[in-house]
């Protein structure tokens, strides 16, 4: 009677493994070579809206022990909180790059997203990269920063756009610069966009915002510096006395 | 036995003696009447307020937290809107802000947004079922329901609904309206909005009444055939034709072409020469002549540069004929009546330059060696029969085809439209922006004998115009109008006289907007005359010089007579007044060198307007704003003093931020800036 049972279990057992190979086995696709290390090409730290496809693919390169491209390594692409990739996995190039299309979950904040590959011995490489998911405010700020604030703050030039940054005797703080932005309350962020830089004690180059935006304008300017700042912000939490 | 004993043995038989009969009946009514508390008690809904209690509790300020919560179920309640939603009886944490950490659905806060939950409630943005108190018939889309959630990325479609025109803070939302006034889908779909009005094309497709005179047969089969062969941004879409169907379509629209009247006797046209010096001329002609304003061209490194309101020519001398082109450089406007190209005046010898210039941008590889055989009547009836099935005339005009109405399904309420009535391509998900998104993307996918043509469109450009689409709702039009944030009217003004017929002929409106027509591409005109000084305006006719160092698009030079530039000055110094102000409100002439110098230290020190504006071109170095070196000369000190009060009461949407100066400040700095009336030399070798 004992054994019946033991019999059973081991069919079942043998039965579940072998299904949960097969099951995995067609989508997997075989690594041609082996790298040791993942390394990010382009891509990261790009904002788009909820939920949206980034503009730029996220381009990554598999590197052997001595730092030399690899082809046709296997890359797989992972990331929580619904962000999804096309395509997600597949071998690098001749150049052992391999690039992605990377849509954004549909919550705003940071995304992080792993590629990973493995060397011969089956030991994982991966390269965390960060992605910016940007809600309405953030858009909002985008919008709002792209007419009046980064010619200025932002050094590089666009064909559509010169940039005044070199111009002015007060280097702009690039609002990516988290270093300086994140030790600035929203508060102290705010009189300098309404009240500009010289009510402040800082350069008149920056001029006062605060007749030209709206507050929700303002505020979503705050928002967007604190979703792009580069190392990110951690707003400081409640007190609470006694707890 | 009689019937009566029968059912009494079947009765006791199953059931046994009537006491233990009532026993058994008790103890089910027992156990019925327990399921239904029993079920009340594990209602999904409540399983998430038991959470979030047990979430917050450990919390900092799980006191003012848990004072805030209300538990049972939930409901924002509209009926003029029609909302009646539960979302909020498990999404019990909306509005703490504190929460911002909590990652874990149901319980994020709301993110900031511009409405108040209690205002719209939920389903009005986000779709769903609002009513419904499980996760399952909320979110998802039952047989019953078709309505899931919206996903995030389509969610500025929602904004749409009742934001008819622009709104800064759904860019995509735009630019899917954009795209389709851009792409010329309005001109197959009918879109109205819910105010009632249709939506316009935003493009001009050429009319192809004289097609025969400007270009080939043989290009036009070739266009035909991949247009984005020939000019990577053009936008017409690929009608993915066969080679005798482009064959026939060109024998077609060759046979239907009538000759246009030129205005002028046909002069022989200019020789266009090749050699070094010439290209080097007209390279600089076509540059100077600022015709990278509105057409690109594809430089060695394949990027366009350039703009896009007039089509790429990088591969024109591919296309037209020398002879079409001599006409219209003259005088766009013989060939097209309606052409976005100002009239150049040009002269014979710069004609021939920029044909030199135009005709070198030609690429063997698009036509290659094909000639096609001389047309049949067959081919030609032919090519008619698939021009209306087609529906070529939506967007061109042809001669003896007219604009077909209703050719395409409408949109209007696309965004609403049943999924029941939809069929879905294989591998589609069964959502309505799956849908749409597919039917962008590939609308062949959805069976062969569609007539929807095939659009190069980035992925991001999709997601817009399925946006722009969603935004199409039933709801849309039946919410109260009251809520309507309405468009902009269209305004078809037409300036009068001597001095409109040379805006027409110049085609200002192209670029400028003037009393809410026009285009966006240069300054406003609409209050012009209150702003500048006659005789700077009389000379920046004839010779339109760049105020802006860091502009890219520029004024082109029209070489217009002086008697034109005093008719059109006269005209806008007139007409174009502002009534906000009058210009003897500020008498420049009791300015004092003592105001011009506090004027100077305001400039430099407290406002630092030279961040933006040059004054000094040896010192200052601001790109942004306008060069102030001959402001003096250029404009009014009335309009100096106002603009730097308030500039965007005066041209809303400027980059100057409103000042809100005091009297003094600003007639200090107008003092300063109305003395900047020469240009200083630039001692700096020009880069």
């Amino acid at each position: 009677m004992n054994r019946g049972w033991l019999g059973w279990i081991v069919l079942a057992l043998g039965m579940t493994s072998s299904c949960a190979r097969h099951a995995a086995a067609p989508a997997e696709a075989q690594p041609k070579a082996f790298g040791s290390a993942v390394v990010l090409v382009s891509g990261d730290k790009q904002a788009a809206g909820v939920g949206s496809v980034l503009d730029q693919p996220v381009v990554v390169q598999v590197n052997d022990d001595k730092g030399t491209a690899v082809a046709g390594a296997l890359i797989r692409f992972a990331g929580a909180g619904g962000v999804t990739f096309d395509p997600d996995h597949g071998l690098t190039g001749s150049d052992g790059q391999f690039s992605t299309n990377v849509s954004l979950g549909g919550t705003h904040g940071r995304y992080q997203i792993v590629a990973a590959t493995t060397d011969s011995s089956g030991k994982a490489a991966e390269v965390r990269i960060d992605e910016i998911a940007l809600g309405y405010q953030e858009t909002l700020g985008q919008q709002v920063s792209d007419i009046h604030c980064v010619r200025c703050h932002d050094s590089e030039s666009t064909p559509q756009r010169v940039s005044n940054h070199d111009n002015l005797t007060a280097q702009a703080h690039a609002f990516t610069d988290g270093a300086t932005l994140n030790a600035m309350s929203d508060a102290e962020l705010a009189a300098i966009i309404g009240h500009g830089g010289a009510a402040l004690g800082k350069s008149a180059e920056m001029p006062p915002y605060g007749n030209t935006l709206t507050k929700p304008e303002i505020d979503a300017m705050i928002g967007l510096l604190r979703a792009l700042s580069d190392p990110p912000y951690r707003p400081q939490g409640i007190f609470y006395a006694g707890k | 036995m009689s019937f009566r004993k029968r059912v009494r043995s079947a009765w006791q038989y199953l059931f046994g003696d009537s006491a233990s009969a009532f026993g058994t009946l008790s103890a089910v009514l027992l156990i019925l009447l327990a399921v239904v508390p029993a079920k009340d008690y594990f209602r999904e809904w409540l399983g998430y307020q038991k959470q979030y209690l047990r979430l917050i509790h450990g919390r900092g300020d799980a006191n003012s937290l848990t004072r805030r919560f209300q538990g049972g179920l939930q409901q924002i309640w509209m009926p003029e809107l029609d909302v009646v939603d539960r979302c909020t009886t498990c999404h019990t944490a909306l509005k703490e802000t504190s929460l911002a950490d909590v990652k874990t659905q149901p319980f994020r806060p709301h993110p900031v947004i511009p409405h108040k939950l209690t205002e719209f409630g939920c389903v009005i943005c986000h779709r769903g079922q609002g009513a419904a108190t499980t996760v399952e018939e909320a979110h998802s889309s039952t047989k019953s329901w078709e309505e899931p959630i919206l996903p995030a990325r389509f969610l500025e479609a929602s904004c749409g609904q009742c934001h008819l025109d622009r709104l800064l803070g759904a860019p995509r939302l735009n630019q899917g309206r954009d795209a389709l006034a851009q792409y010329g889908c309005v001109r197959c779909h009918t879109i109205k909005g819910p105010d009632g009005v249709t939506m316009t094309g935003s493009d001009a497709p050429p009319p192809l009444l004289h097609i025969a005179e400007k270009t080939t047969r043989e290009w036009i089969a070739a266009w035909l055939k991949n247009p984005q062969a020939y000019a990577g941004s053009a936008t017409m879409p690929n009608f993915q034709l066969a080679d005798d169907e482009t064959r026939d379509i060109s024998a077609f629209l060759i046979a239907q072409s009538t000759p246009y009247q030129t205005q002028k006797a046909p002069e022989p046209a200019p020789a266009a020469s090749q050699d070094a010096a010439s290209v080097q001329e007209s390279t600089s002609l076509y540059g100077e002549s600022f015709c990278s304003s509105c057409h690109a061209v594809q430089n060695a490194a394949g990027m366009l540069v350039g703009g896009n309101l007039g089509p790429e020519l990088t591969r024109v001398g591919s296309k037209v004929k020398t002879e079409w082109l001599v006409d219209w450089l003259r005088d766009p406007k013989t060939y097209d009546p309606e052409t976005r190209m100002p009239h150049y005046r040009l002269g014979a010898k710069e004609v021939g330059l920029l044909i030199g210039f135009l005709s070198s941008k030609s690429d063997s590889d698009f036509l290659g060696t094909t000639q096609l055989a001389a047309a049949t009547p067959a081919q030609i009836e032919r090519g008619k029969t698939l021009v209306i099935e087609r529906g070529c005339a939506n967007c061109h005009g042809i001669n003896g085809v007219k604009k077909p109405e209703n050719f395409a399904p409408e949109l209007t309420l696309v965004g609403s439209r049943p999924l029941e009535k939809i069929l879905f391509a294989p591998g589609v998900p069964h959502t309505l922006a799956d849908y749409i998104g597919a039917k962008i993307r590939q609308p062949r996918s959805f069976g062969n004998a569609l007539k929807m043509p095939q659009y190069t469109l980035a992925p991001q450009q999709i997601d817009a115009l399925a946006t722009a689409l969603l935004a199409q709702t039933q709801r849309a039009q039946t919410l109260p109008a009251s809520l309507r944030i309405p468009r902009s009217a269209p305004s078809n003004y037409r300036p009068a006289a001597k001095a409109g017929q040379l805006i027409d002929d110049m085609r200002c409106f192209s670029c400028h907007k003037i009393n809410g027509r026009g285009g966006d591409m240069a300054p406003e005109l609409t209050w012009e005359g209150s702003s500048v000084q006659r005789a700077w305006l009389v000379n920046f006719l004839k010779n339109p010089n760049t105020l802006r160092p860091a502009l890219i698009r520029r004024m082109p030079k029209f070489d217009v007579t002086d008697a034109e530039a005093i008719t059109l000055a006269d005209y806008i110094m007139t007409v174009y007044q502002t009534p906000a102000f009058d210009q003897e409100t500020l008498d420049s002439s009791r300015f004092t060198p003592a105001d011009m110098e506090h004027g100077k230290e305001l400039f430099y020190g407290k406002y630092a307007c030279q961040s933006c504006h040059i004054v000094d071109p040896n010192k200052d170095k601001g790109y942004i704003g306008p060069t102030l070196t001959q402001v003096g000369t250029r404009l009014t000190a009335s309009w100096i003093f106002r603009w730097l009060k308030n500039a965007q009461s005066l041209r809303p949407g400027t980059l100057e931020p409103v000042w809100n100066m005091n009297d003094e400040d600003a007639r200090a700095v107008t003092a300063f800036l109305v003395a900047q009336k020469n240009a200083p030399r630039k001692e700096v070798a020009q880069k």
